[in-house]
């Protein structure tokens, strides 16, 4: 779609787009490139000289054991996050959909945690398993449990998982009750008249004509936990125990602080930017999709 | 529907009732923890209902600090904090408003390189850039700065994609008639699309201060200051690694701080807020 009516200048466009432009040029594409230029190369211990080495930084990587565990640990994180939230969504959302009273109050209640920052979320979760001071834990502790995430790390990525999908309830609940909402209730009605139960009703009928919205949320969650869960992760644990929670990014994050090894840490970006440009082609080929139908 | 109304509403309103709890259960437990004082949570014997501590503790965690972990009193933070949040809300908004303007209204060459640059931002978050563009910002100066803060983070091509959009759909009638009127392209852009925005700007301010508010890898890589770090850099300072020294009641009180700007914006302003997440999405 193109517009007719259109001004002409000769300078005036460019100057509206200077500072966009400038920003996206100084602080995407130049560390972007860098970064790819870094991942080719490897420094000496002054950072004085540095020498290309084709892809020896990628091989070492990917012989890394810990690179391999930050992988899994990821993919675990991100399906367990996925799957905690999208299912408690879709519960709280399909007994939203409802014409119930109070039905806007609701959901005033359960979108807030949106506006909740990843590390704030982190910290509430914290203090609530707190070994000997916060309530859950305590409750835990009386039940028996041996409970320490500091020193036990399935413990420590059950508590991440709870405060990222804790956080991420209210954006998947609102997505999933506007999908709902979209469904003809004539088509559900239907169903009921010929003999349908409620739960036969959601499976056949509501579910699969949910699945576009269910897709979208899977892609969106899993971009969340990859990229947006930095803050719970370093607010709760720091990656640990034992590096037990650490994730990609997180990595990423703590190998450079330590300094040293430029073209490693530049490798592992390189190869988060890959994963970045994948996920965000199968949403947008999914919007495309969405906008033709 | 066929079934009895009257159970499956009752139990939509106990699952929903389940619902908000669970998800508030946290927050009501940080609102109680600011309300202690710190004997009764060090010793394990917090319960559910609040204290008689909270506003010695809010006064002191705002103006004086905590003892051990940060001195820095949480009020600068805040300051900081809705600083940049402004900055890079209404930096994001004006800066995506022209080049949506420029790309939409012009024809020039590069039109479309420009187009594609802006687009492709969305595959290059932070996140995956963290060093480097570190290093440019220290080149540039710009470490514990409000420049540092929120510069780097206002390129968007989500807005810019929103209001690209949102300039298709104004009639073409529109602006060919502030042309025959004689008007310029900034008269246009000011007296005829900026007002036509206002319910999308508003829709996507909601968004981006929160996305602002909440920022944390940014702010904890370029700040070193106490008095240049926002609340939520600050509350993983109060909550110190070693346990004992943590002041968990002032932590609580902290969290609680931090989150009562963005939820309240939420809550005030739902009808945008819901708006701006759904259209930022498409």
């Amino acid at each position: 779609m193109e517009k007719r009516a259109i001004f002409s200048n000769r300078l005036l466009p460019y100057l509206l787009l200077a500072p966009q432009l400038a920003i996206t040029l100084i602080f995407f594409y130049w560390p972007a490139a860098q970064a790819v230029k870094q991942s080719f190369f490897i420094e000496d211990a002054f950072g004085t000289t540095s020498t290309f080495v084709g892809f020896e930084n990628y091989r070492t990587l990917l012989a890394d054991p810990y690179y391999f565990k930050s992988m899994g640990t990821t993919l675990v994180f991100a399906a367990a996050v996925t799957a905690l939230s999208l299912s408690l969504a879709l519960l709280l959302a399909t007994q939203a959909d409802k014409s119930l009273r109070g039905a806007g109050l609701y959901r005033t209640l359960l979108i807030w945690p949106y506006a909740v920052a990843p590390a704030v979320a982190g910290v509430l979760w914290l203090f609530l398993f707190q070994p000997g001071l916060g309530l859950a834990a305590r409750q835990l502790q009386r039940l028996g449990v041996d409970w320490n995430p500091l020193l036990n790390g399935a413990q420590a990525m059950t508590l991440v998982t709870l405060a990222a999908a804790w956080k991420q309830i209210s954006y998947n609940f609102l997505f999933f009750l506007a999908g709902l909402q979209s469904i003809p209730k004539s088509l559900i009605e239907a169903a009921a008249i010929d003999g349908a139960r409620p739960a036969r009703r959601f499976w056949t009928i509501v579910f699969p004509l949910l699945s576009p919205t269910t897709f979208f949320l899977i892609v969106v969650n899993i971009v969340y936990v990859f990229f947006d869960t930095f803050g719970v992760i370093d607010a709760v644990t720091g990656g640990g125990p034992a590096k037990a929670t650490e994730t990609l990014v997180y990595k990423v994050f703590s190998d450079g602080r330590l300094g040293g090894d430029l073209g490693g840490s530049a490798a592992q970006s390189v190869i988060l930017m890959l994963i970045v440009i994948a996920l965000t082609s199968v949403q947008f080929r999914y919007v495309e999709r969405k906008v033709t139908y | 529907m066929v079934e009895n109304r009257r159970l499956g509403d009752f139990f939509a309103h106990l699952i929903l009732i389940a619902g908000v709890a669970i998800v508030a259960f946290p927050v009501y437990m940080a609102v109680v923890a600011s309300t202690l004082d710190a004997d009764t949570i060090a010793n394990g014997q917090m319960g559910l209902l609040p204290g008689s501590h909270g506003l010695e503790n809010y006064r002191r965690l705002l103006f004086e600090g905590t003892s051990y972990t940060t001195r820095a009193p949480v009020y600068g933070m805040l300051v900081v904090s809705l600083i940049s949040a402004l900055g890079i809300a209404i930096g994001k908004i004006a800066i995506s408003l022209i080049s949506a303007y420029a790309i939409v209204y012009f024809r020039f060459p590069l039109r479309m390189i420009a187009f594609w640059l802006i687009f492709l931002t969305l595959m290059l978050p932070v996140e995956v850039r963290i060093y480097p563009t570190y290093k440019i910002v220290a080149d540039l100066h710009m470490l514990d700065s409000y420049a540092g803060l929120t510069i780097p983070l206002i390129a968007s091509a989500t807005a810019t994609l929103l209001f690209r959009q949102f300039f298709m759909t104004v009639p073409d009638e529109l602006a060919e008639a502030a042309k025959i009127d004689g008007a310029g392209p900034m008269q246009f852009f000011r007296d005829v699309l900026l007002p036509l925005s206002r319910t999308n700007l508003a829709a996507l301010f909601v968004i981006l201060f929160i996305y602002g508010w909440n920022q944390y890898l940014w702010p904890l890589l370029i700040t070193t200051r106490d008095d240049m770090q926002p609340i939520v850099v600050g509350i993983k300072k109060i909550v110190s690694t070693h346990d004992a020294l943590t002041e968990w009641q002032l932590a609580m009180a902290t969290a609680v701080l931090a989150m009562l700007p963005p939820v309240l914006v939420v809550v005030g302003m739902q009808k945008m807020f819901v708006k701006g997440l759904v259209e930022t999405e498409k």
